[in-house]
């Protein structure tokens, strides 16, 4: 998908009226096309292409990529440097910012640095606790939580101020996006809890990974009954297991992962696991397509981020658009 | 006390009623308050606050207390401080991530908000990031102080 006005390679879009980012996946989702986004695993290493390599599996088939930040409580690459690596080229990142691992001066210093840098989204999240990864011993900061990140984020862009209130002399302009869990306790609460994170200033919602489409429509009503629709973009969480084994264990060890039993059945029962596990994560997407206030998927495919390609063409929830990509220009646009 | 905590929330409506008796008395007594000195009285009143916000509560001295806010469950109890909660990490069963014998902070909260009147209004305020200085001050004077001295309600703006 090319837009009229695409800038030169690695420089944001001019920012549209009522538009806040000069960013592609603003662009998209504003453009009411169905968003499609994926997740890179950071590398354990000091290597660019490493970011590129794993950025590359996408091409064509996302709109933006979420770099994580110490997903799990692991350490990687942060993902302010993810995420400027993949701007330079041109990509959509989204900067996942984690309130566990700094505070509030770390923070609005990243946001500062990585807008300047062409980062155009933001994530913001609680994080996981130390303890679920592999620095236990570590000091947990959670200065701020991602409600307040949000509202000191949205001060920085549209008041042009940091939190102490000194003035910006130029404020990052950043569409700004958060996480919400639809499928765990307390379930009834969960829409309001989106409403607040509506009001402190999220554009965008990325839930966790859904394999409950009853909880997720539940939820969606709640949502409509709030009056929320139109206030934020939706992207539903989608992911695709490989053996039911790692389903359960993921279910048992994953903070927020609710699998319903029946899925797990349907995994056990098949000859080939793996297949079935991306025709189920196929399945959800296109009911998610399909269902109310959705605007898009979000495919979190850890440690088969090649999958991801594959799954969507199959699904055919991109109707034959082709999102932006590097090379872009050298192949042709695809055929529905 | 955990055990003390979870028996306070499902007395949120009493003791929020409580709380709200106890505010106004002190916001009655500030020129009183005022006369002794705030800076005085600061130190009795912290105590006070602690042994009695800590028994029932389980309170941690933050200093910014918003307990009539979250269903009177003290979100310092989250292991992730979080004030505006709950987390995508609760467990099936309603209990904690990072803490697995404990009830989501959370959880209890909303549960607590429904108990009180308007609670579920009150829990849908945004709550703004801890101010750390507050830490191991005493809540109560803050309050009396904010709702009766100009100064200080502009400062707080």
């Amino acid at each position: 998908m090319i837009f009229p006005d695409e800038p030169a390679i690695g420089l944001p879009f001019a920012i549209l009226p009522g538009h806040s980012s000069g960013g592609r996946l603003e662009r998209v989702l504003r453009a009411g096309e169905f968003a499609v986004t994926s997740e890179l695993a950071p590398p354990d290493s000091a290597n660019a292409d490493d970011v590129y390599q794993r950025a590359r599996v996408f091409d064509g088939y996302v709109d933006a990529i979420n770099a994580t930040d110490g997903s799990g409580a692991n350490c990687h690459m942060s993902s302010v440097a993810v995420c400027a690596l993949l701007a330079r080229v041109g990509y959509a990142p989204i900067m996942q910012i984690s309130c566990r691992d700094k505070n509030r001066i770390a923070i609005q210093g990243d946001i500062l640095g990585a807008a300047a840098m062409g980062v155009c989204n933001m994530l913001s999240l609680s994080g996981d606790g130390v303890q679920a990864g592999d620095h236990p011993q570590s000091k947990p900061v959670f200065d701020l939580d991602s409600l307040s990140l949000l509202e000191i984020a949205r001060s920085m862009r549209d008041e042009s101020r940091f939190q102490s209130g000194r003035k910006l002399t130029l404020a990052p302009k950043v569409f700004l996006g958060a996480a919400e869990n639809p499928t765990v306790p307390p379930l009834e609460h969960r829409a309001l809890r989106l409403a607040k994170k509506i009001a402190a200033g999220a554009q965008f919602i990325q839930t966790q990974y859904v394999y409950d489409l009853e909880r997720m429509a539940t939820f969606m009503r709640s949502v409509e009954d709030l009056g929320l629709f139109g206030k934020v973009f939706i992207l539903m969480g989608v992911g695709p297991f490989k053996t039911a084994k790692g389903a359960e264990w993921m279910r048992n060890n994953v903070p927020g992962m609710h699998v319903p039993d029946a899925l797990i059945k349907r995994l056990a029962g098949a000859s080939d696991q793996a297949l079935e596990g991306r025709n189920i994560c196929i399945e959800l997407m296109q009911q998610a397509r399909e269902m109310k206030g959705i605007s898009g998927v979000h495919v979190m495919a850890y440690r088969q981020e090649e999958s991801v390609a594959d799954m969507v063409d199959r699904s055919g929830i991109l109707k034959g658009r082709v999102p932006w990509y590097p090379t872009r220009d050298q192949i042709s646009e695809r055929n529905a | 006390m955990y055990s003390v905590r979870l028996w306070s929330i499902r007395r949120a409506r009493s003791w929020n009623q409580f709380y709200n008796g106890l505010e106004a008395l002190l916001v009655r007594a500030a020129p009183l308050l005022r006369a002794i000195g705030y800076q005085r009285l600061e130190r009795p009143f912290a105590f006070v606050e602690r042994q009695v916000k800590g028994l029932l509560f389980d309170c941690k001295m933050c200093g910014q207390c918003v307990l009539s806010s979250t269903g009177m469950s003290c979100p310092m109890n989250c292991p992730k401080n979080i004030r505006n909660g709950p987390c995508g990490g609760v467990r099936a069963n309603g209990h904690c991530e990072v803490k697995p014998e404990m009830r989501c902070v959370w959880v209890e909260g909303f549960a607590g908000a429904t108990r009180i009147k308007g609670g579920l209004d009150k829990i849908k305020v945004v709550q703004a990031p801890v101010d750390r200085r507050l830490e191991g001050r005493s809540s109560w004077l803050r309050v009396v102080r904010e709702k009766t001295d100009p100064v200080v309600a502009e400062v707080k703006k």
